[in-house]
C-alpha cells in the first residue's frame, strides 16, 4: 500500500472513531433530554403556588400542594447531613493518611460494599435497628437511613480528594514544624476542601432523591411535621404514592413533584461544578 | 592604606563552629543505600552547597538533617547528623521542635492554598510564636522583606497566594520559612524552576540571608553554587567526594572526579 493511501485510511479511521464515540456521546445525554422534555411537558401545569404552600388534598380530591415532603425532604437531607458528613470526612482523612493499615483496607472495602448495596436493604435495615427499637417510623429513622447511604459515598471521595493534595504541600507544613494533625487541618484539608465540597453536594443530590430508604423508615405523613420521633413526608415518597394511585390530577402533581426534584438535584450539581472551577476560594 | 580585598576568602570550616556537623552518616532507603558515610561539617552563618550527578543523594541528604525522610517507610541511617552539637537522631529528639529550627524551601514552591498574609503568618501563630494581630503584622512584613517579595505584594496580602508568578511563589516560601526564626535553611534547588530574573532575586537572598542564618543548599548550576555558596561539597553515588572553600573546589579541584563533574565531562 502506498503512504499516501495509508495516510487516507488513517484519516477515515480517525473520522469513523469520532463519529461513533460522538453518537455514544449524544445517546448519554438522550436520557436527560427527554425525562425533561416529559416532565415539563406533563408536569409543568401542576406547579402553581399551592404546590408549594398546600398540604396534599384527600384522596380523589383536586388541589392541593407538597409544602409538607418539601419541608420533609429539606429536614431528612439536613439531619443526614448533620449525622454522616462529619463522620464520613473523618474517615476519608483516615483512609487517605492512615489506610495502608488492617483497619483502613478493611474500611475500604467496607464502604465500597455498602456503596453497591441496593437502598432498600438499607431502608431494611435501618428499620430493624431504629425503626423497630424505637418503635415507630420518624423522621430520625429516614435520616439515619439516609445518613448510611451518605457515608460510603463521601467517605470515598474525601480519600480520593486528600489523597490528590501534593505530597510537596503536605511536606511544606511538615518542615515548618507542624505537628501531623495540624498538618492535616491546616494545609491538607484547606487544598482538598473545593474537591471534598463537590463530593458532600453530590451526595446530597444523591439522598435527596432515594424512595427506597424512606418507604419504611420516614414512612411519610400526610401532615406538617418537623418533629424527630414522628413520620414524616418526602418528595420521592408521595411521588411514589401518588404515581401508583388511581388520580389524573395526582398523577400530575406526581409529574410536578418529579420535575422539582430533578431542579434540585440539577442545581446542587451546578453549584458543584461551579466549586471545581474555583479549587480555592 | 591598603584596601580590603573586594572578597576575602571565607574562613576554612575548622575556624567556625559548625552549625550543621554530619559524622559518619549513611542512609538507606530499604535496601538501596543512599548515603555512605558522609563526615561534613556546614559552618555557622555560612552557605555550604551541595553538588553531584542526578541521584546522588544530595537531596536525601538535606533531608536528613530536618529528618524529613521520616514520613517514608522502611528508612534506616546510621551515624548522626548534631544541629549545634545536638543529636537530631537521638532517641528523644522532639521532631516538630527540630523542624522549627530547621526550614526547609522545597525545588517546587508550595505554598498553602491560603491569603499571601496568611502564608507568611500561619506558622507563626501555630508555633505560637505570637498571637497578636499588630506582631503578626509586622512578622509578616518583616519576612516579606527579608525574602525581597514586599514590595511586590504589599497592596495584595490579602489575595490568594497561588495567583502569584513562580519566582514569587518560592520567594513566599523562603519568607514562610524564615517567619518561624530557624537556625538553619535548607533549600532544595529552590531556583530550578525559575526564570533567570527570578534565579537572581534568589540568589541575591541567599546572599543576604547568611549574615543571619546558616545555609545548605542543593543546585545543579555551577555557575549559581559559585556564585552564592562559601563553601561547595560533591557528592556522587551517596559518598561525600569532596568538601572545600567554594573557590578552591572550582578552580583546584584535588579529586579527578570532581574536576570531571565541574567542567562538565560527565553528571
Ligand atoms: N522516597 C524514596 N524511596 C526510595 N528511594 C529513594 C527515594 N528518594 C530517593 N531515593 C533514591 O535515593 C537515591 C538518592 O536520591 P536523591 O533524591 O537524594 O538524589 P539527588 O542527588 O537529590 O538527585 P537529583 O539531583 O535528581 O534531585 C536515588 O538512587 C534515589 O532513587
Ligand atoms: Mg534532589
Amino acid at each position: 500500500m502506498t503512504t499516501i493511501a495509508l495516510h487516507r485510511r488513517r484519516i477515515l479511521f480517525s473520522r469513523l472513531m469520532l463519529t461513533l464515540t460522538g453518537i455514544a456521546a449524544f445517546v448519554v445525554v438522550v436520557p436527560l433530554l427527554l425525562i425533561f422534555y416529559y416532565l415539563v411537558t406533563a408536569g409543568a401545569q401542576a406547579l402553581n403556588l399551592d404546590f408549594f404552600t398546600q398540604l396534599p388534598a384527600p384522596a380523589g380530591e383536586a388541589g392541593g400542594g407538597m409544602a409538607n415532603a418539601l419541608l420533609g425532604t429539606f429536614l431528612l437531607v439536613f439531619y443526614a447531613g448533620l449525622m454522616g458528613i462529619p463522620i464520613a470526612v473523618g474517615a476519608g482523612v483516615y483512609l487517605a493518611e492512615a489506610g495502608n493499615t488492617k483497619l483502613g483496607t478493611f474500611v475500604r472495602f467496607i464502604a465500597d460494599v455498602m456503596n453497591g448495596t441496593p437502598s432498600i436493604v438499607t431502608g431494611i435495615f435501618v428499620w430493624a435497628w431504629v425503626v423497630l427499637m424505637m418503635g415507630r417510623f420518624s423522621l430520625l429513622a429516614g435520616s439515619v437511613a439516609l445518613a448510611v447511604m451518605l457515608l460510603p459515598m463521601v467517605t470515598r471521595t474525601t480519600e480520593e480528594m486528600v489523597r490528590l493534595v501534593p505530597r510537596e504541600l503536605k511536606e511544606g507544613g511538615m518542615a515548618l514544624g507542624f505537628t501531623r494533625w495540624r498538618t492535616t487541618l491546616g494545609v491538607v484539608l484547606p487544598a482538598a476542601r473545593s474537591g471534598i465540597l463537590t463530593g458532600i453536594l453530590v451526595a446530597l443530590a444523591r439522598i435527596a432523591g432515594e424512595t427506597a430508604p424512606l418507604l419504611f423508615t420516614a414512612f411519610g405523613n400526610p401532615f406538617w411535621e418537623w418533629r424527630l420521633n414522628e413520620p414524616i413526608s418526602a418528595l420521592p415518597l408521595l411521588i411514589y404514592q401518588y404515581a401508583i394511585s388511581p388520580y389524573d390530577d395526582w398523577h400530575r402533581q406526581a409529574w410536578a413533584a418529579a420535575l422539582v426534584l430533578i431542579g434540585l438535584v440539577l442545581a446542587i450539581s451546578l453549584v458543584a461544578r461551579f466549586l471545581i472551577r474555583n479549587p480555592y476560594r | 592604606m591598603t584596601r580590603p580585598s573586594p572578597r576575602k576568602p571565607p574562613p576554612e570550616a575548622h575556624e567556625i563552629r559548625p552549625a550543621v556537623e554530619a559524622k559518619d552518616f549513611s542512609f538507606w532507603y530499604g535496601k538501596n543505600q543512599a548515603l555512605k558515610r558522609v563526615s561534613l561539617q556546614m559552618p555557622d552563618r555560612q552557605v555550604t552547597a551541595l553538588i553531584g550527578p542526578s541521584g546522588c543523594g544530595k537531596s536525601t541528604f538535606l533531608r536528613s538533617i530536618n529528618r524529613m525522610n521520616d514520613l517514608i517507610p522502611g528508612i534506616q541511617h546510621e551515624g548522626d547528623i548534631t544541629l549545634d552539637g545536638d543529636s537530631v537522631y537521638r532517641a528523644d529528639q522532639d521532631v516538630v521542635a527540630l523542624r522549627k529550627r530547621v526550614g526547609m524551601v522545597f525545588q517546587k514552591s508550595n505554598p498553602f492554598p491560603k491569603s499571601i498574609y496568611e502564608n507568611v503568618a500561619y506558622g507563626a501563630r501555630v508555633n505560637r510564636i505570637t498571637s497578636s494581630r499588630s506582631e503578626l503584622d509586622e512578622l509578616v512584613e518583616r519576612s516579606l522583606r527579608q525574602a525581597a517579595l514586599w514590595d511586590e505584594v504589599r497592596d495584595r496580602l490579602h489575595s490568594s497566594a497561588l495567583g502569584l508568578s513562580g519566582g514569587q511563589q518560592q520567594r513566599l516560601c523562603i519568607a514562610r520559612a524564615l517567619a518561624v526564626s530557624p537556625r538553619v535553611l535548607l533549600m532544595d534547588e529552590p531556583a530550578s524552576a525559575l526564570d533567570p530574573i527570578a534565579t537572581q532575586k534568589i540568589e541575591e537572598l541567599v546572599y543576604e540571608l547568611k549574615e543571619d542564618y546558616t545555609i545548605v543548599i542543593v543546585t545543579h548550576n555551577m555557575q549559581q553554587a559559585a556564585r552564592v555558596s562559601d563553601r561547595t561539597a560533591f557528592f556522587f553515588m551517596g559518598e561525600l567526594i569532596e568538601v572545600g572553600r567554594t573557590e578552591e573546589i572550582f578552580t583546584n579541584p584535588k579529586v579527578e572526579q570532581t574536576e570531571a563533574y565541574i567542567t562538565g565531562r560527565f553528571g
